[in-house]
């Protein structure tokens, strides 16, 4: 299991990363590897060039603007997970990332590389695509966002643009009230889920809830934001959040394969989804009611 | 307060072994570097059955570094096939596809090269032009006689059809008040060791000679490579000092090592072929059984079970080996713990177009014992009664061993309700019943899982004259050699390679324990197969009572030398001398030191008792005990020794999500005298865990077009960490009276029941719902899938 | 070819080398390491794991030449080096103590996994054990005597932190 023979380039900057994508048809990004590199082991993925972007400095960075929290792609899994920034204001990816592999794959694992690959199920895609956060590409010397909530298409499908390179995730700073909920479901713990739900509720003191965010992930092509506008201004409660999660999977197709039947993808998302909202609810429940 | 029994037997000791491994110092076959190695990379076929019509191996072969391509019908003009278990002439099979493929992935050619990257560069240059076939999966269609037969030489696809009835089957199914009957079927697992199977072999021809070293566990591994290769016994040199990264029975490798002794010998060269995982999944034959049981049991009113009917029907996958053998161990406990009086037992076994099957822990025991422990839980379920009361009542007693079973093998000894009572308390069973009903209160659903069962242990091969009546074999020896040196200090050889089982360490702590010298000053050494007495190597849950018995019977021959020379030089009958920590002490308090003996026998020959060799060496070449006699009238003693296991575990799963979590899991287990304790609880760990996976997750599953879909370990799904809860042994010892010490084979334990304890554990919490799962693995969708089937 | 320098254990290996191998391979095959090993070469197994600046890291899922700047450590890097061969670390002979393996082909991973949780966590709970083993399978032991390992690893560690306890450090 050994792959293919290809060229190996290191630039220093996002404008060379750039130009050698751009010298090369079939050159690809190497961020953390720890998907791509199997697939080249197994030969799935034959490029001519790999460019591993590791090395370039303002890929690595977590920056907090005023409104933003904006993730460098080469940032690792373990890092952001371990970062109090992320913590404090990205509270949703903060508990996707305990999700995400293991140990050693979060070591190296990155979040642009994630969102990149995006397998159906990935635990950060998910948080990015629920959440609308921009992903930002750089082509051609210009910056080019892409709203999350729209960029996955299909298994290992985005909207990326060719011989882009992925630089940054901004997400939204979550608001000081603000409740989340992540459950995913896999034959062991740190198995590509079967399904998965994220959700978050913000709120303000005095106005109550003012915005409600839930997707699914795992159970068709790719990650799914869910529209779940009509639970604003209710009551929230358990009966409310199932007839309104049930509304909104209806139209989800979901997908069969030996691990799962596409019924129990439907079934399982659901109940996550209502989980995911009860726990997002449940957070906020006690600054609402002060 | 009474002296322990042992001074080192049964004692916590650390195993020798472990001081390499846990330094990364183990010596794998991967870890070995030959001067001029070359690399094999075998290429899979795509198709799950297909003509080949030709090959083209010439675009592969003009690139640097690729020195040869070879093909099925090279290697069949030049090796003999590889050994067939049964009398089956035209299931012919060679290392690689010769005319036609039978499975996805099988080995079409093979490209030597420099490197194993260089011989995957090539293998996508070689050009295979190949005509699809009609192809079967399932074994019940394999069974038709329509269906295709796999090979087409053969006739059809049946391999093995033997109806055995010990008993009064029909007048105990007649004479019950009740009679039930349901199919399961055992999921095609594997062991799926984390080392993959890898083999080096270097052909000397100013020798004559090819050295093998190889990750094995294969009785008469060298024999059949030798055989197939057209050498002479004494031209194969196989390294038994090769360290075996887990096997659990897999580890065959005699097509791989065929391929590449043919390879290293045409070319004169040092050849390894070191399978990847893919190919490791997929084409090293090394899938577990895949069996569909029909089971009919025949009971009275007080849960008394009479008897059985059971069809097994094996799918063997495409080629023949031993797997049918997989069926005939079963035989040796086919009533499992339980005083059955009559069984009908119907074994089939199939080809198809999946991958072949080979020996996995237990030899075909688990699968049996789950059928066996679904047939307990099914007519509790029919009769209201209490599984763990009918099995009480069913269970043979203490005082009925040794226990004949109606298909001609004793039970040595036990006592299963003793076990069970221990379990029980343990546990907390009123306890555990409790926290059972108090999840279903909450909502979730739970259920406890009861398996007792039987693991056969100290192997011979009786299954095989049993199932073929021209194999005449009943030899199935252990040896152990032992040396002490003119510094008096004490080696043992071993004839085998280990994958994990500890050997070194049941070998150092019997001698110690005969000798009365601690173990930890003797060394084990492990000699190639020329400089080798005979063995069979770590098959059918044997060494602690072959091994260990050799090496026992080795160390009491070269006790009673030291004995006979001390008697000599003390002028004292030999019957009155007491041996004692490696001294001898006479009765009047003369004595000689173990030095003395050194010196006796290594450097006065003059004072040895008359005609005595010199030196200080032993040997023993043990047989199988019980194992004397062929089978007759369809009925055999098969193994010697038969240790009991009693699973007892709490089970609970979300009904929408459906995943099992294992809150309490108990095992008894009874396995006599204990060597070493820790290696004992390790295997039995080891074991449960396999069974778990084997339960929940693992499968070799195919598509409609007969392609592999659990290739890879983001497929084939083994527990982890997170999987296997805390588990709690309880010991119990019945010592066996066939053995040196009273000790019964571990290797297998926890796994022979777990399968079935899990499965009841879920059941039992969806029975309220009517529900049967059926099949293994339960799968988490299943769960889930079945009980939402209910509740629409 | 890429001239490729890691350093192994605190030494400086070089070798040209093909940009498709992975540090599995280069530790192996050019540094001659062999205590690391290839389970299955698809980043699911851990057998290959080793620690990079300290994190626990797939080796096969790291190709070589992204592994020039970071400190590598491999299982021949614990325990007893040159003449104090044969001296085990705690770890190790915590795990010797509690029959933490069976076979030893997965027990290198282990160890390191377990060296990485134990700097970071000198108190683990048996369910922070589990948690960083769990992406290393281990197909002997069903991890009961390894988890069991590596808490009287953490105990003994502590203890050995502990100025008042004996000290435990080979010498």
């Amino acid at each position: 299991m050994k792959p293919v023979r290809f060229d190996y380039k290191r630039p220093a900057t996002i404008d060379e990363a750039c130009g050698l994508l751009v010298s090369d048809d079939n050159a690809r990004i190497l961020a953390g590897g720890q998907s791509l590199i199997p697939m080249l082991s197994m030969r799935l993925s034959r490029p001519s060039l790999l460019v591993d972007i590791a090395h370039i400095p303002e890929l690595t960075s977590l920056v907090e603007t005023e409104t933003h929290i904006e993730i460098g792609a080469m940032v690792r899994q373990a890092n952001a997970r371990a970062s109090a920034m992320v913590k404090v204001h990205l509270p949703l990816l903060f508990k996707a990332l305990a999700f995400v592999g293991h140990p050693p794959t979060r070591a190296r694992g990155t979040i642009g590389g994630s969102i990149a690959h995006a397998d159906p199920s990935a635990e950060i895609a998910l948080v990015a695509a629920t959440l609308g956060a921009e992903i930002v590409y750089r082509v051609g010397g210009a910056d080019e966002i892409f709203d999350a909530s729209s960029f996955f298409i299909g298994p290992m499908l985005t909207l990326a643009p060719p011989a882009g390179c992925l630089t940054k995730l901004c997400f939204t700073k979550a608001p000081a009230i603000c409740g989340t909920g992540f459950h995913e479901v896999a034959p062991r713990k740190s198995d590509y889920a079967l399904a998965s739900a994220a959700a978050q509720i913000n709120a303000e003191v005095g106005l109550g809830v003012t915005g409600i965010y839930l997707g699914v992930g795992s159970v068709g092509d790719f990650p799914e934001p869910l529209d779940v506008d009509g639970l604003i201004g209710t009551s929230l409660d358990d009966a409310v959040i199932g007839d309104v999660v049930h509304a909104a999977m209806e139209a989800v197709e979901t997908v069969e394969d030996l691990h799962a039947s596409a019924a129990y993808r439907k079934r399982v998302a659901t109940e996550l989804a209502i989980r995911a909202l009860r726990d997002a609810r449940d957070e906020i429940s006690k600054d609402l009611n002060q | 307060m009474s002296e322990p029994k042992y001074k080192f037997l049964s004692t916590p000791r650390r195993p020798v072994e472990d001081r390499r491994f846990v330094a990364g110092r183990g010596k794998y076959v991967a870890d070995l570097e030959r001067p001029d190695m070359l690399h094999v990379a075998p290429l899979a076929s795509h198709h799950a059955a297909a003509v080949i019509n030709s090959i083209d191996g010439s675009k592969a072969l003009a690139m640097p570094g690729v020195i040869d391509v070879i093909t099925g019908d090279e290697l069949a003009g030049a090796v003999q096939p590889l050994m067939n278990g049964l009398n089956t002439p035209n299931v012919r099979r060679f290392p690689l596809a010769v005319g036609r493929v039978r499975y996805a992935g099988e080995w079409v050619c093979a490209v030597v090269a420099e490197s194993r990257a260089i011989a995957e560069d090539a293998l996508e240059n070689i050009i295979v032009d190949a005509t699809p076939q009609p192809f079967v999966l399932d074994a019940e269609q394999a069974l038709l006689d329509s269906s295709t037969p796999v090979h087409p030489e053969h006739g059809s696809n049946l391999l093995l059809d033997r109806k055995f009835v010990w008993g009064p089957v029909d007048e105990d199914f007649a004479a019950a008040a009740h009679s039930l009957s349901f199919s399961v079927t055992w999921g095609r697992n594997s062991t799926v060791p984390i080392e993959t199977f890898g083999v080096i072999a270097e052909w000397n021809g100013w020798d004559q000679m090819l050295d093998i070293w190889a990750s094995i566990q294969m009785p008469k591994y060298a024999d059949q490579i030798a055989r197939s290769l057209g050498l002479p016994g004494n031209a194969i040199r196989v390294h038994y000092d090769v360290d075996v990264g887990g096997s659990y029975g897999v580890k065959r490798g005699i097509k791989h090592s065929v391929l590449v002794g043919y390879v290293a010998r045409k070319l004169g060269r040092a050849v390894r072929l070191i399978e990847d995982r893919l190919e490791n999944m997929r084409a090293g034959d090394a899938h577990g059984p895949e069996r569909k049981f029909d089971v009919a049991v025949a009971f009275d009113d007080d849960g008394t079970v009479r008897a059985m009917k059971m069809r097994a029907l094996d799918n063997a996958g495409a080629y023949a080996g031993r797997a049918p053998f997989q069926l005939g161990k079963p035989i040796s406990a086919i009533v499992g713990p339980y005083k059955i009086n009559s069984v009908a037992y119907h074994a089939l076994s199939v080809t198809t177009n999946k991958t072949v099957q080979e020996a996995v822990r237990g030899f075909g025991q688990a699968p049996t014992n789950y059928a066996i422990e679904t047939a307990m839980d099914r007519v509790a379920e029919y009769l209201g009664m209490d599984r763990l009361a009918l099995r009480q009542h069913n269970l043979i007693r203490a005082d009925q061993f040794p226990y004949l079973i109606p298909s001609g093998s004793h039970y040595d000894s036990g006592d299963y309700h003793a076990v069970i009572d221990k379990v029980l308390a343990a546990a907390d069973y009123p306890a555990m019943l409790a926290e059972r009903d108090r999840l279903r209160a909450d909502g979730m659903m739970a259920g406890i899982g009861i398996a007792a069962c039987l693991e056969p242990s100290g192997g011979n091969s009786s299954f095989e004259p049993l199932l073929n009546e021209s194999n005449k074999t009943s030899t199935w020896m252990e040896s152990c050699q032992v040396n002490v040196d003119a510094l008096g200090c004490v080696t043992a050889r071993i004839h085998t390679t280990s994958s994990g089982q500890g050997h070194e360490t049941l070998v150092s702590t019997i001698l110690g324990e005969v000798l009365q010298i601690n173990p930890e000053l003797i060394r084990i050494t492990r000699p190639n197969s020329l400089e080798s007495l005979p063995g069979n190597s770590p098959v059918g849950s044997r060494m602690a009572i072959m091994l260990g018995g050799a090496a026992a019977r080795a160390g009491e021959k070269l006790k009673a030398k030291i004995m006979a020379i001390a008697a000599h030089h003390l002028a004292v009958d030999v019957d009155q001398l007491r041996y004692e920590s490696g001294d001898v002490i006479a009765p009047d308090g003369r004595s000689l030191v173990w030095d003395d003996m050194i010196e006796l026998a290594h450097r006065q020959y003059h004072s040895l008792p008359d005609g005595m060799d010199p030196g200080l060496a032993s040997f023993d070449i043990m047989q199988v005990p019980t194992g004397e006699a062929l089978p007759a009238d369809g009925k055999v003693q098969m193994y010697p020794c038969y240790a009991f296991e009693f699973h007892l575990v709490l089970v609970s799963f979300d009904p929408i999500i459906g995943r099992p979590d294992i809150h309490s899991y108990f095992i008894g287990h009874d396995c006599g005298t204990v060597i070493n304790p820790a290696i004992v609880s390790g295997m039995t760990y080891g074991g449960i865990a396999h069974g778990i996976g084997a339960a929940l997750f693992e499968e070799f599953a195919y598509d409609a077009n007969g392609q592999l879909l659990t290739q890879s370990f983001l497929d084939y799904l083994m527990p982890s960490s997170h999987e296997v809860p805390a588990i709690n042994i309880v010991k119990h010892c019945t010592p066996s009276p066939h053995t040196v010490f009273g000790q019964k084979g571990s290797g297998e334990s926890g796994y022979l029941g777990s399968p079935a304890a899990v499965s009841g554990a879920i059941n039992d919490a969806v029975a309220g719902l009517g529900i049967h799962f059926e099949k293994l693995p339960i799968r988490m969708s299943a769960i889930s899938d079945a009980i939402a089937a209910k509740s629409s | 070819m890429n001239d490729v320098t890691l350093s192994i254990n605190g030494k400086a290996v070089s070798a040209a080398t093909e940009p498709r191998v992975t540090l599995l391979d280069y530790l192996r095959d050019v540094a001659g390491l062999k205590g690391t090993h290839a389970g299955c070469e698809h980043g699911v197994c851990g057998a290959c794991t080793v620690l990079v600046d300290g994190d626990p890291v797939r080796s096969c899922l790291m190709l070589a030449v992204q592994a020039e700047g970071v400190d590598i450590t491999t299982i021949e890097g614990i325990g007893g080096l040159g003449a104090r061969a044969g001296e085990l670390g705690i770890i190790q002979d915590a795990f010797c103590e509690a029959h933490g393996l069976q076979c030893g082909y997965c027990t290198p991973g282990m160890i390191l996994a377990a060296e990485a949780l134990l700097s970071v966590n000198a108190a683990p709970s048996e369910h922070d054990v589990r948690e960083a083993i769990s992406g290393n399978i281990c197909r002997c032991t069903g991890y009961v005597q390894i988890v069991e390992a590596i808490m009287l690893a953490a105990k003994r560690l502590r203890q050995r932190n502990d100025t008042s306890a004996p000290d435990l450090t080979p010498a």
